[in-house]
């Protein structure tokens, strides 16, 4: 298995956790997730009803499991539904007449013909996820993320996926016509899975365990489903198959695809290979459409139809939200039973002293605040390893939110240099000030009065500009969604109106190329020397604000204050709160301005900035109750 | 007005609903729209956005509001922001956005959405430099037909639109395309507009007559072309009473309309007919409050020479309305003519109700129609007359009216009307007040036996020093 081989080679997986087992899921090709990968069209993909009426002449007990409950092979071989054993009998010995694999080509034409009319394609919700997954994994490769995420990582996580959810890849998935929706190709030489001459024959391989039922179950749940699923054909509530069925399955422990989803998937795959992409990033991306989500169902081809329950399944009408998708990542990770993911080591991206040199950057403080923020990084321990990589199956599933926790240090350490107390600030700032006046050819001092003007001025713009893009943003996609059959033409005229409408409107609007897609950067603000009415500040010293004590460097000011006293000990998921108006005016303008490049809550960044402060004043947290504590520190 | 009526008269119609007005019925059911979704009516009819807030995440189950929702709603700020401000250009990039509504998946929002694009739309293509009538009428006939519920209303809008631009015919056409389609069930609301379709069909077709009528003064009874054009006349003139009158029945403000209604009734010679239609529209307690109204009555009274006391009548009721209508001097001759003592009393009273609108204080007849009469008065033993109107105005009539500084620039700008203010002032308030002294300083040759005059008046009469 291609990917599993791939992963070993970069000794990230230990071979006793070897995920998708290689043994258990067939390889799947690239034109699989390509093109539309499962369906009537293939040769695993049978119509359950068809199997089971070929397989019933055989009435033989299993050798295995004493069950009698046989499919067929691809090869025309009977197989056991429950057990997965192959016998050695083979449908031509009994009915000599029929070459299985002809008429099975036979028919998979025959169901492709009757469902290329209006109707389209039969075709699972968890194919449609698959092909929303498979147009983000490109996009994220045009974003210049290795292609080893979308062949391996992220492919496997989803063939996970399927098998932990029983969609596919395990014995009794939960798609009673028979036509699992597992992955496929053209050639038919491929079979069910139960056909792989390497499957272990041990019932007891832990991605089968969970799948073992006793056998009056699997009969009764099985004709349960297949007179369901032959119900749902006649009254049609959703394009794909299980639409109606898919929106009402709630198992325990069971996690649903939703879209939001796919962006977890996404993120752990990113996560998975260390890519230089933060979650806020990846959501940026998604909000400036670099990479598919709303509206994601539109690119499905053209036999896919999707209406009414699908509608609720594939439509989305929110940009994902930072908290949220972080949770579903845990979750999925947690469902998926992930082993430790690679370390985050101090060159990789995500680790906080690289990121927070990302962020310096980005808000032009001076490149000096660097060895600060590393220094604080060391004492919070924030830098190791351990503390750093995700691990799912430990005793409790949590990651770290890089780019916050990276942010929050970089406000940390404003905080000690400038206090924010809406006055210390300001009076160094006049001391730099005075000081750059009368040394002009010097390395200047970094004033933070006029580093807020420039900030205070670029930030407004963009938010503004944010804002209005916004506002502008058009969330319809080219093929309406509609509820059912009946209002589909009402649907479509809309559509149609709306498109007019909007055609007039745009003579209106002068024809400069304002709308002209942004290209994805991880930078929003660039930060230049040359650049004379936006000073740069990376080159500026922080001298004015730091004094030599011998070998060491203290800073002037002696003070800090902590964003939170006392931390939550409920049972909420907040630790703190943010109540903006407690707070210094430019403590919350920086809040405002971070919170803004990760487009997170200012909450959330207050909340990380606590947690970093709680590391750093570990004691004193305990020892004393102190409202403000003066710090001196080593560099 | 002249009776010769012209665009313009059409247009003061559009105090009920037209194209001036787009700006403000704009904010109204916008706002309107957005008040229902974000405040709370409370009992004592108090609004509690922040309430409104917290019951809508409850509502829906503390999910937050979805992301569509909330730059739908933005876009519509943006959008208003730019028509305040005059920028069609932005308003049309954000409106290109905003016409995504039409699909919204709320559905209420959905059938809100038509009448709201419809409004700024217009608004938009009625400003925009890059429209034009063919931009509009598309865009009319578009929203027209995005369900039923605007058809009427967008329609008459639309041939609100082409008056404007002088396309008379096309007007004429869209209203009587209006007038003729039927869908769905009829309501209430759209007989209001339906019957407003027809008032407008019947003014245009008023303005036709109108125009002919001219023509017909202009020809000589003995021209040959008199007849036919006399006809003309008459025909129109039955097919607009016929439009206008189902209108002017409902309770509303229908100025123009009745005005032109009335004057074809005139010409006509059905003087028991126009004075029907007036002392209803005047009368009738369904109707708003319309000074108007009463003018028209007056004047039609005055024009059929009706008797003293029913103009009196008339002008009684404009007079608690509008206290200041320059009626009121009319009313004043009226009421002094009168026989009757509590008249004479009332006429006093409307004099200085006159004179308490700033509007009125360089009003020369109307300090000239005081000087006299409250000379009148007080020679007439009506003392207590006096003092009881000026009870209520001594505190502020002094600076308001009779202030050095008023008695200086009055003198420069028009020194008749600064004798007669000064009349009054002496009457008033004695002598002694300095608008009085100001006045009888200035030496003027001509106003010199007149001010003599007064000072003797006032010496004998002012209500400050009464005879002793």
């Amino acid at each position: 298995m291609r990917g599993f081989a791939a992963a070993q080679a970069h000794g990230i997986l230990s071979p006793g956790l070897a995920f998708p087992a290689g043994g258990l899921l067939p390889p799947l090709p690239e034109a699989a997730l390509a093109t539309r990968v499962t369906g009537p069209g293939g040769g695993n993909c049978r119509g359950a009803a068809m199997d089971l009426e070929e397989a019933e002449e055989f009435k033989e007990r299993c050798t295995q499991c004493e069950a009698v409950s046989w499919g067929l092979t691809d090869e025309g071989k009977y197989y056991c539904t429950s057990c997965h054993n192959v016998t050695e009998r083979s449908k031509e010995v009994i009915n000599s007449d029929i070459i299985p694999n002809a008429q099975i080509k036979a028919l998979n034409r025959g169901l492709k013909r009757k469902n290329n009319s209006e109707k389209g394609w039969d075709w699972y919700v968890c194919e449609g996820f698959q092909h929303i997954l498979y147009q983000q994994a490109e996009a994220l490769k045009n974003l210049g993320v290795g292609p080893e995420l979308k062949n391996d990582v992220l492919h496997n996580f989803w063939k996970r996926y399927l098998q932990k959810s029983k969609q596919a890849y395990c014995k009794n998935p939960v798609y009673t016509t028979g036509r699992k929706p597992t992955v496929l190709e053209d050639n038919l030489s491929h079979s069910d899975w139960a056909s792989e001459p390497e499957l272990p024959s041990d019932v007891n391989s832990p991605f089968l365990e969970s799948g073992m039922e006793s056998q009056s179950d699997v009969h009764t749940r099985k004709s349960l489903r297949i007179s369901k699923a032959l119900q749902s054909e006649t009254s049609v509530c959703s394009g794909s198959l299980d639409g109606v069925e898919y929106s009402q399955r709630k198992e325990k422990g069971l996690v649903k695809m939703t879209v939001p989803q796919t962006l977890a998937f996404c993120y752990l795959s990113l996560l998975w290979q260390r890519e230089a992409i933060t979650l806020s990033d990846l959501l940026r991306f998604v909000e400036e459409d670099h990479i598919p989500y709303i509206n994601a169902f539109q690119h499905f081809p053209e036999q896919m139809k999707l209406y009414g329950r699908d509608r609720g399944i594939f439509g989305t009408e929110s940009w994902p939200n930072y908290d949220d998708i972080y949770k579903k990542t845990i979750e999925v990770a947690t469902f998926l039973d992930l082993p430790r993911f690679p370390d985050i080591t101090e060159d990789c991206y995500l680790h906080p002293n690289i990121l927070c040199m990302k962020y310096l950057m980005e808000v032009n403080l001076p490149d000096e605040m660097h060895s600060l923020t590393c220094h604080v990084v060391k004492m919070t321990g924030m830098g190791e390893a351990d503390f750093l990589t995700f691990d799912p199956i430990a005793k409790v599933a949590k990651t770290v939110k890089y780019d916050v926790q990276a942010v929050a240090v970089i406000v940390v350490v404003l905080k000690l240099l400038f206090l924010l107390d809406d006055n210390l600030e300001w009076s160094l700032s006049n001391l730099a000030e005075k000081h750059n006046e009368k040394n002009k050819k010097d390395k200047p001092w970094f004033n933070f009065r006029k580093w807020y003007q420039i900030m205070k001025k670029a930030f407004d713009e963009k938010k503004q500009n944010w804002e209005e893009a916004r506002a502008k943003y058009l969330w319809k996609s080219e093929k309406p969604l509609y509820y059912s059959y009946v209002d589909k033409p009402v649907a479509y005229k809309k559509r149609e109106m709306v498109v007019n409408l909007q055609k007039q409107f745009s003579t209106l609007v002068d024809s400069t190329p304002t709308a002209g897609k942004k290209s994805p950067s991880s930078f929003q603000f660039n930060w230049t020397e040359e650049d004379t009415e936006r000073t740069c500040f990376h080159g500026h010293s922080l001298q004015g604000v730091l004094k030599e004590k011998g070998q060491s460097l203290l800073t002037k000011n002696s003070l800090y204050w902590l964003s939170t006293q006392k931390f939550c000990r409920c049972y909420c998921t907040h630790v703190t709160t943010y109540e903006e108006s407690n707070y210094s005016l430019s403590y919350q303008f920086i809040l405002n301005l971070f919170s803004f490049l990760l487009r997170i809550k200012a909450s959330l960044l207050h909340e990380e900035v606590s947690l970093v402060e709680k590391e750093l004043f570990k004691k004193k947290y305990s020892v004393t109750k102190k409202k403000s504590k003066s710090k001196k520190r080593r560099r | 007005m002249s009776r010769a009526a012209s665009l313009p008269v059409i247009y003061s119609a559009q105090s009920v609903i037209g194209m001036s007005d787009f700006s403000e019925e704009l904010k109204g059911p916008v706002t309107d729209d957005e008040q229902v979704e974000t405040s709370v009516l409370s009992g004592a009819g108090m609004h509690f956005p922040w309430l409104q807030t917290y019951i809508e995440t409850v509502a829906i189950g503390g999910k937050r509001k979805k992301d569509f929702a909330q730059t739908t709603s933005a876009c519509l700020s943006f959008i208003q922001e730019a028509l305040l401000k005059h920028q069609w250009q932005q308003a049309a990039e954000y409106m290109h956005s905003y016409f995504q509504t039409l699909e919204d998946s709320d559905s209420y929002k959905r059938q809100a959405a038509p009448e709201i694009i419809w409004k700024l739309g217009s608004e938009i293509l009625f400003y925009h430099p890059k429209s034009n009538v063919e931009t509009f009428n598309t865009f009319a006939d578009r929203m027209k037909n995005i369900g039923i519920m605007n058809y009427l209303k967008i329609s008459l809008q639309h041939a609100l639109y082409l008056l404007h631009h002088g396309m008379l015919e096309d007007a004429k056409r869209k209203l009587s395309e209006a007038e003729t389609w039927r869908h769905g069930e009829k309501t209430s609301s759209r007989e209001i507009l339906i019957n407003l379709i027809q008032a407008y069909k019947g003014l245009l077709q008023y303005y036709t007559w109108s125009k002919k009528k001219r023509e017909l003064s202009k020809l000589d009874k003995d021209d040959y072309a008199y007849s036919a054009v006399a006809q003309d006349v008459f025909n129109h003139s039955w097919k607009t009473s016929v439009n206008i009158s189902a209108l002017i029945k409902m309770p509303g403000v229908w100025d123009p309309f009745v005005k032109s209604y009335v004057e074809m009734l005139e010409f006509y010679g059905d003087r028991d007919g126009a004075q029907e239609v007036l002392t209803n529209y005047a009368y009738d307690e369904k109707f708003p409050s319309n000074p108007n109204a009463h003018i028209y009555l007056y004047n039609f009274l005055k024009r059929q020479k009706a008797p003293r006391s029913k103009l009196i009548s008339v002008l009684k009721i404009l007079y608690q309305i509008v206290p200041s209508h320059k009626l009121m001097l009319e009313f004043h001759t009226l009421l002094r003519k009168s026989e009757k003592e509590e008249h004479h009393k009332l006429g006093l009273e409307v004099l200085f109700g006159v004179l308490d609108f700033a509007g009125c204080t360089k009003n020369i007849t109307a300090w000239k129609y005081l000087a006299k009469y409250v000379k009148k008065t007080l020679m007439g033993n009506h003392l207590v007359w006096v003092q009881e109107e000026w009870k209520s105005r001594k505190n502020w009539w002094p600076s308001f009216h009779f202030s050095y500084f008023w008695a200086k620039s009055d003198w420069k700008e028009d020194t008749a009307l600064a004798c007669e203010k000064a009349f009054v002032a002496g009457l008033l308030l004695g002598k002694g007040c300095r608008y009085f002294r100001y006045i009888l300083k200035q030496d003027h040759q001509i106003l010199g036996k007149k001010i003599k005059r007064m000072k003797r008046s006032v010496k004998k009469y002012s209500i400050v020093n009464p005879r002793l």
